[in-house]
This record gives structure tokens, C-alpha cells and sequence, in this order.
């Protein structure tokens, strides 16, 4: 039964198809995120705003604060690791946790290799800013993708061009000939079977959420129609002035994602947004980190 | 024949995939538009049944289905769809549409590590059932009938109109419980009931 492990790590990433995942750092606001209709919530010590703010080597969360967490909601609960950090992986294994983010957010353990994902039974989110990116840690064993975007800092473009750039490179590799692919698979470093899947599915073989900006109701539904399948929001939320409204009018964009009607009414009067940084302001790029 | 297909959040769309290729008709129901419109049978996905429990009231679409599945419109419900029809969760203090007599218990088998597939018999047939933090029927009453029974749990049962599981056929290539479901909608639309 266990060579089923992953497709039932890639089929629990569809059942949060549609849904929204939320950052929290603490049980009340892991208790806001699910009153809100968040699909799940990713427990950290810090936000990623706070953490481009406070500096220093970020790490997994304490446990006693991912267990807390665990014992107030009923959605699925989410933990981050550092990149190629298999033994915070193995301690977030240990709690149960529903799904590890191996993340660029923290500071990365190993400039060279991801984590070998395929030793675990717990399912693992990758971060990815292409094609190439997104199939490596399908290959290692990822069973769900997200967009890095750029963490903290409010701005969405970065998570834009990260879907747009996959978007674009399925579209141009589901209209290859098949004796093209190798060299496709040559150049994106994967196994050819993974290009063969995203040339006849027209998608990538696992669910594919946009993360990493993502401020505004807005901004979801801007992502959603580039194809996003959900969205994360970690700063966003919790970083603005009124978290509660916020939270719940995100869910409610990511539903009706295609109706500027419903989007219209839904971002009004939400108080205001996390300032943000700009793209140019930012001195630490968190999305180049594990490529 | 025409199926809605609750699409507030969750895998629908891989429900929408299995109709297409059994050539059956469907909608999506995101808004309260969608719900008013004329449909012979409801399909409540997979997903998490807190945010689709919370979004049938923002969209304010819960009192129009509730109603149509009262006067006997065919439903399916897979895993959260199933928690929303239950009238108990045994394990938690919120009730959905509550129309099916049934108590239920809410990620029953615990956390993703004991998420599994296996091979059993629905209604008699052998099918494969992808359970996902999956809930089970702890009891049925009278007038219900159960239709699979996984480790002495009852993971699908029908009553009436209204058909539900903990497992996901939608996650397989196996038709059987769809096709048990749209029987159920081909006799409802050949009595005089709607």
C-alpha cells in the first residue's frame, strides 16, 4: 500500500483545490483563518514580513507551537522547513503535520540539495519560479507546487511572472513535437516522463497554488485567472489593519474568482492593506534561494 | 438530464470531468444565481466542508439547496459533502444542510499519515475508494441503507434521494457510484415527484 502514499499526498493538495491557506502564528489567529473558510493554515513563528524585518537565520517553528495549533482547528495544518533541512522535516513528520513547505521563506540549510521527498510519507509544497524549478521538486517527490512570488512584502508582481513563466513554458511544451522533448527534459534537468505528462495533460502533474504577495482580494482572483488552482496569503492577512474581513473576502475572490461583480462588492470597505515593500526596495530576494 | 455541481471550493472539477466523459449535463453553482436555476440532481465535492459550509451562507446560496434537497431533489455528497448533509457530527458542534439521518465523525481516521486506498464492495461491486482525512458514518437510522462497509465502518449510505460517501470516486477512473447516482436521478425525473 505505501507506493500509494504519494498519490494520496497529491490527491489531499486537490481536495484544497479552490481554498485559500493562511500563515498563522498563534492559535487566535489559526482560529480566524478557519472562521474565515481558509481551506488550511500554515503554522509559523513569524510571518515572512517579520521575518524579512527581524533578519537572521529563520527556522522551523517550535513544535509546541505547531501542536497548539493542531489542537484548535479541524483543517488540515501546514509547517514550514528549511530547504534541504531533512531532519526539521522528519521532527514535522513526527507531529502529524498534514503537509511540510520545504521554503525559501526560511533561511536554506544546504545551498545545494533539496530534500529527498520521496523518504517520507507526510506530503511536501515546493516553491518554484519556473517549469524547470517546479518539475525538480516534483522529481524529488513533491506533491504540490507553489509559486515563490517574493514573500513579505505585499507585492504581487513576482508571484505574476513566476505563473505566467510556467504557464507559458506548458503552453510552448504542450505544442512540441514528442522527438523535441528530450532535449526539453535535458535542458529543465528532469526526467522526460514528467515532460512527457505536462505535453499531454497541458499541466503539471501535481495541484499548482500562487503564493508570495498575494495582498488583496484583488491579487487572488488576479492569480486565479492566470491559473493559479489556489492561493496562499501569509503577510497579507494578518499585516493588515482589519485581518478578520480581509481573510474572508480573499476566500470569497477565490470562489468567484471570474466575477467582477462578486470582486467588486467583497473589496469594499476591507480597511487598509499591509503597506508592502516594492520590488525595488527589497534588499534579500527570497525566491532565489533553492533553485 | 442536467446535474449542478457545487463548485465553492474542493475538487469539483474532477466530478465535472467524470460526467463529461459518462456525456451527462452539469453546471456549476458558485453564486445564488447559479442555484436558482433548474437542475435534476446536486453533486457536493471533496474539499474542506468548514470553507464550503462557511461559503454556502456568504454567497447565501444554503437556504435554496436546502430547500430543493427537502422536497426530494437527488443529492450526492463525497467526504465533506457528506459531513454537510449529515444532521450529527460527532465530533463537532456544527451542522450544514443536516437533511440526511445520519451521524457522522469528522476526520474519523486522523491527520494525512492515515489517509489510504483500498478495494471494496459498494452496493456489491468492487471498487477502489481513496479515503482522505475521511470521515465515517458512525449510525444510521431505519431508513437508510447501506451501501459499503470498510473495517466495520459504514463509509456509504443512501437514503431516499440522497446518496453519500467518505471516499472520493471521483479521485478514481471507476464510474460505478456515479452511475449508481445518476440511476437515482433517472427515477426521480420518471416519477412524478418533481
Amino acid at each position: 500500500m505505501e507506493n500509494n502514499r504519494y498519490e494520496l499526498n497529491k490527491n489531499l493538495a486537490q481536495m484544497l483545490k479552490g481554498g485559500v491557506i493562511m500563515d498563522v502564528t498563534n492559535k487566535q489567529q489559526a482560529i480566524i483563518a478557519e472562521k474565515a473558510g481558509a481551506c488550511a493554515v500554515m503554522a509559523l513563528e513569524r510571518i515572512p514580513a517579520d521575518i524579512r524585518k527581524a533578519g537572521g537565520v529563520a527556522r522551523m517553528s517550535d513544535p509546541k507551537l505547531i501542536k497548539e495549533i493542531q489542537s484548535v482547528v479541524s483543517i488540515p495544518v501546514m509547517a514550514k522547513c528549511r530547504i534541504g533541512h531533512f531532519v526539521e522535516a522528519q521532527i514535522l513528520e513526527a507531529l502529524e503535520i498534514d503537509y511540510i513547505d520545504e521554503s525559501e521563506v526560511l533561511t536554506p540549510a544546504d545551498n545545494k540539495y533539496h530534500i529527498n521527498k520521496k523518504d517520507f510519507k507526510v506530503p511536501f509544497v515546493c516553491g518554484a519560479k519556473d517549469l524547470g524549478e517546479a518539475l525538480r521538486r516534483i522529481n524529488e517527490g513533491a506533491s504540490m507546487i507553489r509559486t515563490k512570488g517574493e514573500p513579505g512584502t505585499g507585492d504581487v508582481v513576482q508571484a505574476v511572472k513566476h505563473m505566467r513563466m510556467m504557464q507559458e513554458e506548458i503552453r510552448r511544451i504542450s505544442s512540441m513535437r514528442l522527438d523535441e522533448l528530450y532535449d526539453v527534459a535535458k535542458e529543465l534537468r528532469v526526467p522526460y516522463d514528467l515532460v512527457l505528462y505536462v505535453h499531454d495533460h497541458k499541466k503539471l502533474p501535481v495541484v499548482n497554488f500562487a503564493a508570495g504577495g498575494v495582498a488583496t482580494p484583488a491579487d487572488a482572483a488576479l492569480m486565479m485567472q492566470l491559473g493559479a488552482e489556489g492561493v496562499f496569503v501569509g503577510s497579507g492577512i494578518f499585516k493588515s489593519n482589519n485581518p478578520e474581513k480581509r481573510a474572508k473576502a480573499i476566500v470569497k475572490a477565490v470562489t468567484n474568482y471570474n466575477d467582477p461583480k462578486v470582486l467588486a462588492e467583497i473589496s469594499e470597505d476591507l480597511g487598509e492593506a499591509m503597506v508592502g515593500i516594492n520590488e525595488d526596495e527589497i534588499k534579500l530576494l527570497m525566491a532565489l534561494r533553492g533553485e | 438530464m442536467k446535474i449542478a455541481i457545487l463548485a465553492l471550493q474542493g475538487a469539483f472539477i474532477e466530478h465535472e470531468n467524470i460526467l463529461k466523459k459518462l456525456g451527462v449535463d452539469f453546471l456549476e453553482i458558485r453564486q445564488k444565481k447559479d442555484a436558482l436555476e433548474d437542475f435534476d440532481g446536486l453533486i457536493i465535492p471533496g474539499g474542506e466542508s468548514t470553507t464550503q459550509g462557511k461559503l454556502l451562507h456568504e454567497f447565501d446560496i444554503f437556504d435554496v439547496l436546502k430547500e430543493k434537497i427537502i422536497k426530494g431533489l437527488p443529492v450526492f455528497g463525497t467526504c465533506a459533502g457528506l459531513i454537510l448533509l449529515a444532521k450529527e457530527i460527532e465530533n463537532d458542534d456544527r451542522v450544514h444542510f443536516s437533511t440526511m439521518d445520519i451521524i457522522v465523525k469528522r476526520n474519523a481516521y486522523g491527520r494525512q499519515l492515515a489517509s489510504f486506498i483500498t478495494n471494496d464492495k459498494f452496493n456489491d461491486k468492487l471498487v477502489p475508494m481513496v479515503f482522505i482525512r475521511a470521515p465515517y458514518i458512525s449510525k444510521v437510522t431505519k431508513d437508510c441503507e447501506v451501501l459499503a462497509v470498510v473495517d466495520g465502518k459504514i463509509v456509504a449510505a443512501r437514503e431516499n434521494n440522497q446518496l453519500v460517501c467518505a471516499f472520493h470516486p471521483e479521485l478514481t477512473s471507476d464510474y460505478t457510484v456515479h452511475k449508481y447516482f445518476l440511476s437515482i436521478v433517472e427515477n426521480y425525473l420518471n416519477s412524478n415527484t418533481k
